[in-house]
Order: structure tokens, then C-alpha cells, then sequence
């Protein structure tokens, strides 16, 4: 039996290509939608992976230092180091930040991380670059993805850092690319107030009888250094031991230092969960739009293609056509359709859209399949409205009278 | 001659009405017809005499309301159809040329007239070479190739009889075949017609209007208000 459908279709290819194109850029934005979803868990994740940290120690009952705003003392590190079962600890802190160059500016996650060896939490597990930082001050590593090169000048607040080294996919959970400067710039960069507000609040301070009183001349001098330091962290970041369970551990840093731990499991549970739950939520939104958009443009084009060619349908019933054979033409013609779009979609996707958007686009694997199957799925949907239009055809109308 | 007519079809006393109580039309009002195989007839009638109706009837298309049909030895309605699956019918025993050739735009010649046998499960190879061998008879065999829109008129039409004998039915319904054609194209078609239904032992019903080609039949059936009446025609493309 020769296929219908094939035929119809190398008949006019010009039209299903054309269409086929059209639908392709549809399906690709939609496989786009999925890979930024998918981008946004990737970089949570690879967060969590680059951190080089088993346990998170925040401050207590909050969603730190991701989620939620979180500080706690910056010695704390020295009493956690100290407790079984803790291979290493060191402070972290993390500010999204504009980080200034020359005349233009990065949105960037500025991290201060403790200096020491490789290794130590917190630090980019590696550089494709230049080396990591080795000084306690005014030195910074930054991700490829900030545009930086080795030896760039950097502003941030009121310091310059020189770029001595340039990681890889070292990136915040909303996808901003990280700089990694030392701890104490950090803390500094975090509460550091403009010199109007530190000269307001000295004289403040300086008036103020409960500070500056006769026969006690330190106390001043100590509040001002008090006002003008920053002895907070947003965290503490833990290496377990080998041997060690990190749930014990955390369940002793509870007990024992009244700070809220949390393991691998439990801040991908709050980074995927709470912090782009919003995003995701509006993704999948824009998927089952275009998925009905994509599925009401097959079913359209599909209607239409089948309403041109009625007076056909007309004479195949009456020259005795099965139901079945003009239904399966008509499904063949969608499927290819979708097919078309599927393969126009994924190049579309992979070498145009993803490239190019400002976010980080994982297309993976799975989600081309389950894109593939549900292109198919909407495709054989879309056509049974042609299909019972087509079925529905009088094989008298190739009769006149 | 009585074994021919016995293998044709035979229609007695055929009604259709459309339409229930006060609104009710009645089309055909006992038409009795008969065309043996290898003849071709005209069934002639003005606008709304029932010409259309019959034919939908006579091609199992709508059903009458009552009367008998009898295709070969095979009745096929009585009062009620006799047989099963109409679409099989269609397919196996009638064949349709009509008014405009209606080939099928995205296949070749080939593929429009070998399609109906490929329906009847015959292989590709079978039903193509059936349908070369009809091609070749009706002298379009050079344009076996060619989609229908690259055929002229008279060849789209000789094309849709190859079809309509492809499965080499005991009768073919010809809805006026030879309308869009000038006298010289419309003769010719008339001719292959009486041809083919001579070489197919194949009955042939040509509803036409056309003046041009009624003289070339030897029985024409006129049918006024729903009832149709015999009369022999001049019969001219025969000589």
C-alpha cells in the first residue's frame, strides 16, 4: 500500500517544511524553558558541589546563608574545628554584589572565603587560570563568566582587588557568576558604611555621655573600633572525617552549640525547594502555555491542511478508502509534522537559544525525550479534530447535484 | 443476451424520498432501469428531475427508500441493503468517473489508478501492472510518471476511467464525464468508454446534459420528476 501520507507530504514539502520550521522555534523555546529549569538546579547544585562543605552551620532557625540572611560570629569556626568528627571548618560569607571595572559593572556573588590551603571550604576546587588567592588582602578569583581576565582591576566598595586567578562554573544560585576575595575584605565589603555615616557616627557616639565619660579614656576609642569592625560571618563551612557520619556531627553542632546545621541533602532540599520553587513554578507555567500554544498551532495547521483537501477525501471514501487508511494519513501528516518541529526545535535549542541566553541552559538528555514523546502525544491530539472532520465528510460530495 | 443482462444491473421499482411528513420530497418514484454488460447508456433529465439522487443510489452512496437492485446474480438492495459493507462494494463492484476527473493531486498516474486495487489488498507490483495495462488501453500510458497536474483535461479524464476500471467492476457510474470537455475531447471520451465497457463486459450509466454526446448512445433513459422513461437512441458512436 503506498503511503498517503508520504506522498502528500514530498508533494508539498516546501509547505510542511515551512510549517514544520515554524512549530521547530516554538518547540525550541519550550525545550529552552525546560534547560533553563533544569540550568537553575544544576548551578544550586553546583554551588553546593564547588562550597567543597558537608555541613552548613548557620545562624539558628534560619534558611542560611542561600535562603535566608544568616550571621553568626566569626570565631565560631574555632570551637566547630574542635568537635569530633570534623575534618575542617572555615568561614564563609556571600554578597551579591555590582562589582565595578573600569567604566562597567558585573552583577556578581562576591565570596569571602578563609585563605589557607587547597582544599579548604569554601575555595574554587579549581582555576583554569592563573592561581588562587594567597594573600590576606586585595586579591581576587573570579568565574570566566564575569569577563574578567588575569590582572584586571576590580572595585569592589571602595577596595581594588588584581585578578590572580579565573574558575569555571562557580556560579549563585540565580546563575551570577562568583568572586572570591579574602574573608576579612568581605566582612569588610558587607557592612562597610560610606565615611559620612562612620564620621555620623563617631560624633554620635563621641556625645554620647555612657561612652565618653572623664577617668575612663579607652571605652571610647573601644566602641568606635567596636562600630567601625565586622566580627560576623553568614557561615561555617564543615568537612566531615572520613568514618564519620555528617548527621552526627550536625546533630552535635546543635546540641552543643545551639547554631542550625545543615546537611548535602537538606540545603538541596532548600535551594531547590524554597529558592527557585517560585522560578520553577513560573517555568512549568510557560511550558503548558507553549505546550498548548505548540498543540493548538499542529491542530490548526493540520485542520486546515485536511479542510483543503476534502473534495479528495470525498472521492477516496466513495471509491471505497477505509475510515482507518484516511485517519492514518491525516495521524502520519501530524506526527511528521511534529517530528519536523521536534528536529528544527532541538538544533534550534541547542546551537541557537541556549548559546546565546544569559543564563546557564542544561538540555539534557532525558528532557529531549520526554519532549520528543510529548510533541508526538500532542501531535496525534491535534489531529483528532481533523481526523473527525475528515471522517466526518459526506462521500457524497463527489457527486454533483 | 440473457446471460449478459442477467450479469448487469437491474433496477425495479426504486423510490427515494427525502424528508418526513408535509416536508417530504420524493426524488425517484419507482425508477426501473437495466444495462447489461458492455453497454453504455445515457440517463438524460433536466436540473432536479433526480438524476443525482439515482446515482447516489445506484452507487450505494445513500440509501433508497424502497425498490430492489441487483448487481450480476447479486441483489444488493431490497428494501433494505443485502449487503454488509457498502465501502467494500464501492470498491470491488462500481466504479466512479466523474464530472471532473478528481485524481488524487500528490500521486502519479500510476499510483491514482493502481490506489483503488492496492485497497483491495492486491499487491503494489499487481496493482501497478493493472494499471499500466489500463493506461496503455486508454493510450496515457506515456504519462504514467506525470502528476495529475501536469495532465491535459482529456488525458485527466481517460486517467479517471483507468481507475474506475481498475478492479474491473460490473458497472460504472459516469456523472458527466465529459462536461468540461470540448465536442472533439467529449466524442472521445464516449468512445472509451463504449470501448472499455465492451473489452471489461463492464455496464456503463453516463448521466449527461451534454447535447453533443446524446446522440452517440443506443438506449437512453429520460427521467422527469423522479421517473424514468426508455427510448432508443441514434447510437452513433458505434458506426
Amino acid at each position: 500500500m503506498i503511503s498517503l501520507a508520504g506522498r502528500d507530504i514530498m508533494h508539498a514539502w516546501g509547505k510542511f517544511v515551512f510549517t514544520g520550521v515554524g512549530l521547530g522555534l516554538l518547540i525550541g523555546i519550550t525545550l529552552s524553558m525546560a534547560g533553563i529549569y533544569r540550568g537553575m538546579v544544576d548551578d544550586a547544585k553546583a554551588l553546593l558541589d564547588n562550597s567543597g562543605a558537608d555541613l552548613w552551620v548557620v545562624q539558628k532557625d534560619t534558611l542560611g546563608p542561600y535562603a535566608e540572611p544568616s550571621s553568626i560570629y566569626d570565631d565560631t569556626w574555632r570551637a566547630i574545628r574542635g568537635m569530633p568528627g570534623v575534618a575542617r571548618a572555615a568561614n564563609i560569607t556571600y554578597l551579591t554584589m555590582q562589582v565595578r571595572q573600569g567604566e562597567s559593572d558585573v552583577r556578581t556573588m562576591v565570596t569571602g572565603v578563609t585563605t589557607g590551603e587547597p582544599g579548604t571550604p569554601g575555595w574554587p576546587p579549581y582555576l583554569v587560570a592563573g592561581r588562587q588567592i594567597t594573600r590576606s588582602h586585595y586579591e581576587a578569583v573570579a568565574d570566566v563568566a564575569t569577563g574578567f581576565a588575569l590582572g584586571d582591576r576590580l572595585q569592589i566598595r571602595r577596595n581594588h582587588y588584581t585578578v590572580v586567578g579565573l574558575t569555571r562554573r562557580m556560579v549563585s544560585s540565580g546563575g551570577d557568576p562568583m568572586v572570591f576575595v579574602p574573608i576579612k575584605d568581605a566582612q569588610e565589603a558587607q557592612f562597610l558604611k560610606d565615611n559620612d555615616a562612620i564620621r555620623q557616627q563617631r560624633r554620635r557616639t563621641t556625645a554620647n555621655p555612657a561612652f565618653n565619660y572623664p577617668g575612663n579614656p579607652g571605652l571610647l576609642n573601644a566602641v568606635i573600633a567596636s562600630q567601625s569592625t565586622n566580627p560576623y560571618v553568614n557561615a561555617v563551612l564543615v568537612q566531615i572525617e572520613a568514618g564519620h557520619s555528617a548527621e552526627d556531627v550536625a546533630e552535635s553542632i546543635r546540641r552543643w552549640k545551639r547554631l542550625t546545621v545543615y546537611t548535602r541533602s537538606q540545603m538541596e532540599e532548600i535551594l531547590v525547594g524554597k529558592l527557585i520553587a517560585t522560578s520553577a513554578k513560573q517555568i512549568f507555567m510557560f511550558l503548558v502555555i507553549l505546550s498548548v500554544v505548540s498543540a493548538a498551532i499542529v491542530a490548526f495547521i493540520i485542520y486546515t491542511l485536511t479542510l483543503g483537501k476534502i473534495r479528495e477525501i470525498a472521492v477516496l471514501k466513495l471509491i471505497g478508502t477505509r475510515n482507518r487508511t484516511i485517519a492514518a494519513m491525516i495521524l502520519q501528516q501530524a506526527i511528521a509534522l511534529g517530528m519536523i518541529g521536534f528536529v528544527v526545535g532541538k538544533i534550534a535549542a541547542t546551537l541557537l537559544m541556549a548559546p546565546i541566553f544569559p543564563k546557564y541552559v542544561l538540555l539534557e538528555p532525558l528532557d529531549s525525550v520526554i519532549g520528543f514523546v510529548a510533541v508526538v502525544v500532542i501531535c496525534i491530539l491535534s489531529s483528532i479534530i481533523a481526523i473527525r472532520a475528515a471522517l466526518k465528510v459526506d462521500p457524497a460530495e463527489a457527486i454533483g447535484g | 443476451m440473457a446471460d449478459r443482462q442477467k450479469k448487469g444491473i437491474r433496477i425495479e421499482a426504486l423510490r427515494k424520498r427525502y424528508g418526513k411528513g408535509d416536508t417530504a420530497v420524493d426524488a425517484l418514484k419507482g425508477v426501473d432501469m437495466q444495462v447489461a454488460p458492455g453497454e453504455v447508456v445515457g440517463l438524460i433529465g433536466p436540473s432536479g428531475s433526480g438524476k443525482s439522487t439515482l446515482l447516489k443510489c445506484l452507487g450505494a452512496v445513500i440509501e433508497p427508500t424502497a425498490g430492489r437492485m441487483t448487481l450480476g446474480e447479486e441483489v444488493i438492495y431490497d428494501d433494505g441493503w443485502k449487503m454488509p459493507d457498502l465501502r467494500a462494494l464501492r470498491r470491488d463492484k462500481i466504479g466512479f468517473v466523474f464530472q471532473a476527473p478528481y485524481l488524487i493531486p500528490f500521486l502519479d498516474v500510476t499510483d491514482n489508478v493502481a490506489l483503488l486495487s492496492m485497497l483491495t489488498g492486491r499487491s503494489n507490483g499487481e496493482s501497478r501492472k493493472r494499471a499500466m495495462e489500463l493506461l496503455e488501453a486508454l493510450d496515457v500510458v506515456h504519462r504514467a510518471k506525470a502528476l495529475p497536474a501536469q495532465l491535459s483535461g482529456g488525458e485527466q479524464q481517460r486517467v479517471s476511467i483507468a481507475r474506475a476500471l481498475v478492479n474491473r467492476p460490473p458497472v460504472i457510474l459516469a456523472d458527466e464525464p465529459t462536461a468540461p470537455l470540448d465536442s472533439e475531447r467529449a466524442l472521445a471520451v464516449i468512445r472509451i468508454l463504449n470501448q472499455m465497457a465492451l473489452q471489461y463486459e463492464t455496464a456503463i450509466i453516463v448521466v449527461t446534459h451534454d447535447e453533443k454526446i446524446i446522440p452517440t448512445f443506443k438506449r437512453i433513459y429520460h427521467i422527469r420528476d423522479g421517473k424514468t422513461q426508455e427510448e432508443t437512441g441514434e447510437g452513433r458512436a458505434f458506426e
